[in-house]
């Protein structure tokens, strides 16, 4: 297929890997930032091509599972409201709020619907005027463009049955609170491609300069994420830390122009809770006065429901990269993909989630599989 | 009425009492003989229809017979590649194949829902009366409920079938061996991604139609011509890692599949790209994995390519000794993964 499996044939990936063997003299850890490229290194085992000095962890860039647990009991707490339709991507169906899930609320009758695009939504908000359609926007700088098109249009078409419940994080401040931790052990950074797709690249330069960090923006193919590992151990080796761009064929500089326009037209940076790690400064959006009637949260009064975290889920150390999912005790025992304690485990993208699916613990696969084990 | 094309032949009589599903048709009254004599009989009787008694008697020449049932509640009712008719005949003739049989007789039960169109009904009816043609099996007998509107979802179909077994193998995930292969009859994901592009109102460049089929030709051939199949398997709901973690927990042993050799078309490897879904965990409807001897895997697999729904079969992988307990699969780049059991359906991914 075009565009995709140029980037997963395995003479490539062992090229690449290849050249990290050669390259790589030291221990150095890495993060990548996305919970796309984890969900792709340990579907493709990539970890497996590296050299034992290498190591990665993975970064808090999977939407589904830092929004906090009290968004969550929000979205509930609205789905169940009478005369609502509650419009929502996939996976936030199966991410369990203090007591339950949308799948729950959907089962006991609530108007629950998996859509593709907010604009979906916004076209059922449109087809249904007695009823208050609600999109739970949720999502890094990516999804953010689209959920600022629905706004912007419901606004326009005055569509004042439509409104969203943000959940809205951004990177840089992420990559920010990590690098500033005392307990901090990464020093490389994959940026997360899509949304350097939207953003650009710029706004990573001070953090690479402040923190001496490499930072390589990477995409998602295997092909992708072990030639942006390269390019972080080449600047790692020789002392750099400067801002890459692995993904050229999608990321521009300045990113999306006209995207980014819409969102800072439609949202403002605020304080934003990350579930397991805690309120970052400047770390979320939340819509401008402009569009607050369009804010879910006040329309429906829900700003004062709040809600404590399972004491015994560590996912917030492991989306920071402190600890791998098979450190923590209820891993695979009490915290699995039927019964999750936190978010980490629920979403496909969720770190624990991507090790119980494909690695059942800490056992990797090549090393107790009888099939064949490639020889980098 | 507008007659149909794909129905005038057989149904020359428009019916005469209104054009949807009324709660009477299912009253057992003068409605539902109307409907089962201006509907069903004509559509479906192939001669051993028995509609004026309770239950059909059928002659069986065989002491090994194969018994199943299944239900379809597939919405939308129509998709590209089939409806809820044809997947109620392949289904159930499939899982008489599944187990080696030649399948023979088929029952039908109907819960239509009140207000459904009667055009739709005839449609579905019809095209259960083809694909039992194509298959060669008769439907002997049925039923018919009607319930109120808003407790159905237009149509719901039982099937149950009866078929022969004329082989002595003992066709059964515990009868597979370390170091048996595994044949896939053909790409992966059609019925799945064209349900759900159907139903979510998505469009991708280039059609992807369902896959459904019957399957008792092909396996019928194989054991024609002397496999000694050890264990067969549709790969429906939950696509092919999901019928392989079945076999793995059943039997007790290892199995490990080469993704390379898994073919998936060039529309459906995109709907998943772009949905974030598996193509392994998503269902199809005409697509089996035969597990024999490796002696016989050859040859099996040019008798598998010898019919039309062969045409693509693939040796994906082998059956190994117990150490695990789980599915295994090499990458396309060489490294290796779990195939393990989804917790619930395949969700679309937010980014």
């Amino acid at each position: 297929m075009k565009f995709i499996e140029e980037y997963r044939h395995a003479e490539g990936a062992l090229r690449y890997a290849n050249a990290i063997h050669k390259i790589a003299t030291r221990p150095w850890t890495v993060m990548e930032i996305c919970g796309g490229q984890t969900h792709a290194i340990v579907k493709f085992g990539l970890d497996e091509l590296l050299p034992k000095t290498i190591t990665l962890v993975h970064g808090p860039g999977c939407p589904v599972c830092v929004t906090p647990l009290e968004l969550i009991d929000k979205a509930l707490a609205i789905a169940s409201f009478p005369g609502v339709i509650f419009c929502s991507f996939g996976d936030m169906l199966r991410v369990p709020g203090s007591q339950a899930d949308l799948f729950s609320v959907k089962a006991r009758g609530g108007d629950v619907r998996i859509v593709y695009s907010p604009l979906d939504a916004l076209g059922i908000a449109e087809a249904n005027p007695g009823k208050q359609v609600v999109f739970f926007a949720v999502g890094f700088e990516t999804t953010a463009p689209a959920n600022a098109m629905a706004v912007f249009q419901a606004k326009k078409k005055k569509i004042h049955n439509f409104s969203i419940l943000v959940s809205h994080v951004l990177v840089p401040p992420a990559i920010e609170a990590i690098l500033s931790s005392p307990q901090n052990r990464v020093q490389a950074f994959l940026a997360a491609g899509h949304v350097c797709t939207i953003m650009g690249y710029e706004e990573y330069d001070p953090i690479a300069e402040r923190y001496a960090v490499p930072i390589v923006v990477t995409g998602f193919e295997p092909l992708d994420i072990l030639q942006g590992i390269l390019m972080c151990v080449r600047q790692l080796e020789k002392g750099e830390h400067r801002v890459e761009n692995q993904y050229a064929r999608s990321v521009r500089r300045q990113g999306n122009p006209m995207a980014r326009s819409l969102i800072q037209e439609v949202f403002r940076v605020v304080a934003r809770k990350w579930r397991g790690i805690g309120e970052i400064p400047k770390s979320g959006l939340a819509l401008t006065a402009e569009y607050a009637e369009f804010d879910a949260e006040t329309r429906f009064g829900v700003q004062e429901i709040h809600a404590e975290e399972s004491p015994e889920c560590i996912s917030g150390l492991v989306l920071q990269g402190l600890k791998k999912p098979y450190e923590c005790a209820a891993f695979g025992v009490r915290c699995t993909p039927d019964r999750p304690l936190g978010a980490t485990m629920v979403s496909s993208e969720g770190a624990c989630a991507a090790y119980y699916r494909y690695r059942k613990g800490a056992r990797g696969v090549a090393s107790s599989a009888q099939g064949e084990v490639p020889h980098s | 009425m507008k007659p149909l094309p794909e129905f005038s032949i057989s149904c020359p009589l428009p019916i005469s009492d209104g054009e949807r599903i009324l709660l009477a048709h299912g009253g057992g009254g003068k409605m539902m003989q109307q409907l089962i004599a201006t509907v069903f009989r004509p559509a479906l009787d192939g001669g051993n229809l028995e509609v004026q008694h309770d239950g059909a008697v059928l002659p069986l020449e065989s002491s090994r017979l194969a018994f199943t049932t299944d239900s379809y509640v597939v919405h939308p009712l129509f998709f590209p590649g089939g409806n809820i008719g044809t997947l109620a005949i392949y289904g159930t003739v499939n899982d008489l194949a599944m187990c080696g049989a030649v399948p023979l007789y088929l029952s039908a039960g109907f819960i239509l829902e009140e207000g459904t169109e009667m055009d739709v009904l005839r449609r579905v009816v019809e095209s259960m009366r083809q694909a039992a043609d194509a298959c060669s099996v008769q439907l002997v007998t049925g039923d018919t409920k009607v319930v109120d509107k808003g407790k159905g979802d237009g149509i719901f179909i039982t099937t149950a079938g009866i078929g022969v077994v004329k082989h002595s193998l003992k066709i059964h995930p515990k009868s597979i061996r370390a170091g048996d292969k595994i044949l896939l009859n053909g790409d992966l994901g059609r019925h799945g991604i064209a349900i759900m592009a159907q139903r979510e109102g998505l469009a991708f460049e280039g059609a992807i139609e369902s896959d459904a089929a019957p399957l008792s030709e092909p396996v019928q051939k194989l054991l024609n011509a002397g496999i000694r199949i050890h264990c067969l398997r549709d790969l429906t709901r939950g696509g092919l890692a999901s019928a392989l973690n079945e076999i793995v927990s059943v039997s007790g042993l290892d199995i490990h599949v080469r993704e390379k050799t898994i073919p998936v078309c060039e529309p459906v490897k995109g709907a998943c790209e772009i949905l974030g879904l598996d193509p392994l965990y998503v269902a199809n409807e005409g697509r089996f994995i035969t597990i024999v001897p490796a002696e016989d895997a050859d040859r099996a697999l040019s008798v598998l390519r010898t019919h039309p729904l062969g045409r693509e079969a693939s040796l994906i992988g082998e059956v190994k000794p117990a150490s695990t307990g789980w599915v295994t699969m090499t990458n396309a780049i060489g490294t290796n993964r779990i195939l393990d059991l989804l917790s619930g359906e395949q969700l679309p991914r937010i980014c």
